[in-house]
């Protein structure tokens, strides 16, 4: 009978983990049904790139507010779960604070836990009330109608609690440390929570004890299910952050890939001593379309790149086009990428593993061509993401699908690009009248 | 570039002037003010002339990559042909497509722009900048997102500017959070799509702000918008906008 706290414990953290897993494997089964692409080059710059950047938070601090009580979250999150797996071992062998052995190193530890958990909930609410008192301009935006919004406030409630939760078993431990009741041993220093515990003076020992189990129970299970509920939110940030900012391009940001199906036919056009026909024996080669029309048609890091954004709106407070009315909203198009994407998801599991078209795709059933034409290609939203997805590359493969599949360029760049293949040049200009300049 | 090829020699630099630089009035001047820069400093510089053909970067960045790699291959050859190695150019468009995107078809060159070309000029002592007419002018630098974003070159044109004795001032947003000015990603050559207002409305505001003297620009495009932005307000009496190259032609009185 003894043991029954602890088999339950395995269950609950196995099921949690477990599910958790599960999700993971879907995950990465979608990002893969991206097209291939080599990411793997200069490992040293793409390591840098993640300890700078995802770990170090580099790019965070660019609007200093946000970016500095984010990294109290971070940390805080980061450092508070070294404390998780005291917690697992206690839950599955029945001990109780089982590091204190380390006396002074954990006192530190748990005291400065709280001093994060503190500052975590101050930042927590900071956020809040950005979104929801001052509504500051990217999070008031359209584009976060609905589900979106209330996802964010479920995260930021979840941390409240989740850290509330802490400070609350700390207090009631510490009060039945002070107590002397057998089984808590007297370990930690309690800088925050000792002001919490006297809300339990006047409690019999027995009731306390059940409180400081319930906390526990609480503050582990409730991390479970955040744990779960990143999958479903735009959580997944706090993981794939790293990946991402690994696998992101590392060329200059002016360049845009060539793509190597065009260089075939092109080269195949220009040189004289091609032989067409030998030329079509490798044709399965070449790929079913030019550009994207649905997300399987972009490369895995772009669909990475969606699960991974967090929906913080700085690429499109920092877009010259939404900044002036227009329609386009990078943070949208990420949006739209991973919506699709999860619709995706579900048709395959619906149909046993195997896509079933749906007369649907990401092009006009999520991204209208309006949004892609209105795009500078400036890469301010590129420049501005905290872990460097890049919006512009997915906006480019589209108008690329538009133009080579569709033909549906607006008119007035179909007439530029008529102009460079008869001229050479964007405007109608004799090609001959080039050098005029000169004398003029 | 085809005479000297005869005569057998070989430039300094090949300067590519770019179908802005080539066809529109108002970019020709800063072609001409480029090139009165390069003779008055010696520099041994040829140009393709007619053989020149746009290097394709609105048509990419239109989604035509048929189109851009046709352009890019058949200047390639040319440039290859006549055993090109540097290149110099006064648009951000040529110069970042050059730079990134020929390399991998077959167009390997070192790619500079006008303002890093001017820079390394100046430190080799064969350029000298005077104030002159610039004394004192407030000037603010618009970024090229061309130059700056996509290739982090953002202190050659300052440097240049501080040159001039100017005050050079820098708008709210500059550098690597630069505003664009509405005319990349091939918006040169459409009409905006439906907003509350145009980009380039939004970046003049950004640079009168400053209450300069002149607005600098790096590129032809920005140039044109920045003009027209400057229109709308009308403060074209009091504002000028000028391309670097002219700045420094104009202060030599060239």
């Amino acid at each position: 009978m003894a043991y029954l706290d602890n088999i339950f414990f395995a269950v609950v953290l196995a099921l949690g983990v477990g599910y958790f897993a599960l999700n993971v494997k879907k995950l990465m089964r979608n990002i893969k049904l991206g097209q291939a692409v080599n990411r793997t080059d200069n490992p040293k710059a793409r390591w840098n790139n993640m300890l700078m950047i995802a770990l170090g938070q580099s790019k965070m601090v660019k609007r200093p507010v946000s970016g500095i009580m984010h990294i109290l979250v971070y940390v805080g999150f980061v450092i508070i779960n070294i404390e998780m797996l005291e917690i697992v071992i206690d839950g599955l062998f029945g001990t109780h604070r089982v590091f204190a052995f380390m006396g002074g190193f954990y006192s530190f530890l748990i005291g400065s836990f709280e001093v994060l958990a503190v500052l975590v909930l101050v930042a927590v609410v900071v956020f809040w009330a950005r979104r929801n008192v001052l509504k500051l301009g990217r999070f008031a935006s359209t584009d976060l109608n609905g589900k979106p919004r209330s996802d964010a406030n479920i995260i930021l409630y979840f941390e409240i609690v989740l850290m509330s939760l802490f400070l609350l078993m700390n207090a009631s431990d510490f009060w039945l440390q002070q107590a002397g009741v057998s089984h808590y041993v007297s370990a930690g220093s309690f800088p925050v929570s000792h002001f919490i515990s006297p809300i339990f003076d006047g409690l019999n020992e027995g009731t306390v004890v059940l409180l400081e189990r319930t906390f526990w129970w609480m503050h582990i299970v409730g991390i479970l299910i955040f744990l779960n509920y990143l999958y479903y939110s735009k959580h997944l940030h706090i993981l794939l952050a790293f990946p991402n900012t690994y696998y992101a391009d590392l060329n200059a940001k002016g360049k845009i890939d060539n793509l190597e199906s065009v260089t075939r036919e092109v080269q195949l056009m220009m040189d004289p001593n091609a032989d067409p026909f030998a030329a079509q024996a490798s044709t399965d080669a070449v790929p079913a379309k030019f550009g994207a029309s649905d997300v399987m048609d972009l490369n895995w890091v772009q669909l990475l790149n969606a699960y991974t954004c967090t929906e913080c709106g700085r690429c499109t407070s920092s877009c010259p086009a939404n900044q002036t009315g227009k329609k386009l909203s990078p943070r949208k198009i990420m949006m739209d990428t991973r919506d699709r994407l999860e619709e995706v998801s579900r048709n395959i599991d619906a149909n046993k593993g195997v896509f079933i078209p749906d007369n649907k795709s990401l092009l006009n059933d999520y991204i209208t061509t309006e949004e892609l034409w209105a795009c500078t290609s400036c890469n301010a939203c590129v420049e501005e993401c905290p872990v460097n997805i890049s919006p512009l590359s997915i906006i480019m493969d589209m108008r690329r699908y538009l133009v080579m599949e569709q033909s549906a360029a607006p008119q007035s760049l179909n007439a530029m690009m008529t102009n460079i293949e008869n001229n050479g040049a964007p405007w109608q200009y004799n090609q001959m009248d080039r050098l005029n300049w000169k004398s003029e | 570039m085809a005479e000297m090829m005869a005569q057998g020699q070989q430039p300094e630099v090949v300067f590519w002037v770019g179908c802005a630089g080539s066809f529109d009035d108002r970019a020709k001047r800063i072609t001409k003010a480029f090139v009165k820069i390069l003779n008055n400093a010696n520099v041994s510089f040829a140009v393709l002339g007619t053989e020149e053909s746009c290097t394709g970067d609105p048509a990419k960045r239109a989604g035509n990559e048929f189109l851009f790699q046709m352009q890019a291959m058949m200047n390639i050859q040319v440039l290859n042909a006549y055993e090109a190695k540097k290149i110099v150019t006064a648009c951000p468009h040529c110069f970042n497509t050059l730079k990134n995107e020929y390399p991998e078809l077959g167009g390997q060159y070192e790619v500079i722009h006008h303002t890093q070309f001017l820079k390394s000029l100046l430190d080799e002592g064969r350029l000298k900048i005077e104030g002159g007419t610039y004394k004192g002018k407030r000037i603010t630098f618009h970024d090229p997102c061309y130059l700056g974003r996509a290739n982090n070159v953002y202190e050659a044109p300052r440097t240049l500017i501080e040159k001039l004795d100017a005050e050079l001032v820098e708008m709210k947003r500059s550098r690597a959070n630069g505003l664009c000015c509405g005319a990349g990603g091939a918006q040169m050559f459409k009409e905006p799509e439906q907003g509350n207002k145009d980009v380039n409305i939004e970046r003049t505001e950004d640079a009168l702000e400053t209450k300069p003297e002149v607005i600098a620009a790096g590129c032809p495009f920005c140039n044109t918008m920045m003009t027209d932005g400057v229109k709308h307000f009308e403060k074209e009496s009091e504002v000028k906008v000028l391309d670097i190259a002219e700045l420094i032609a104009n202060a030599q009185d060239l």
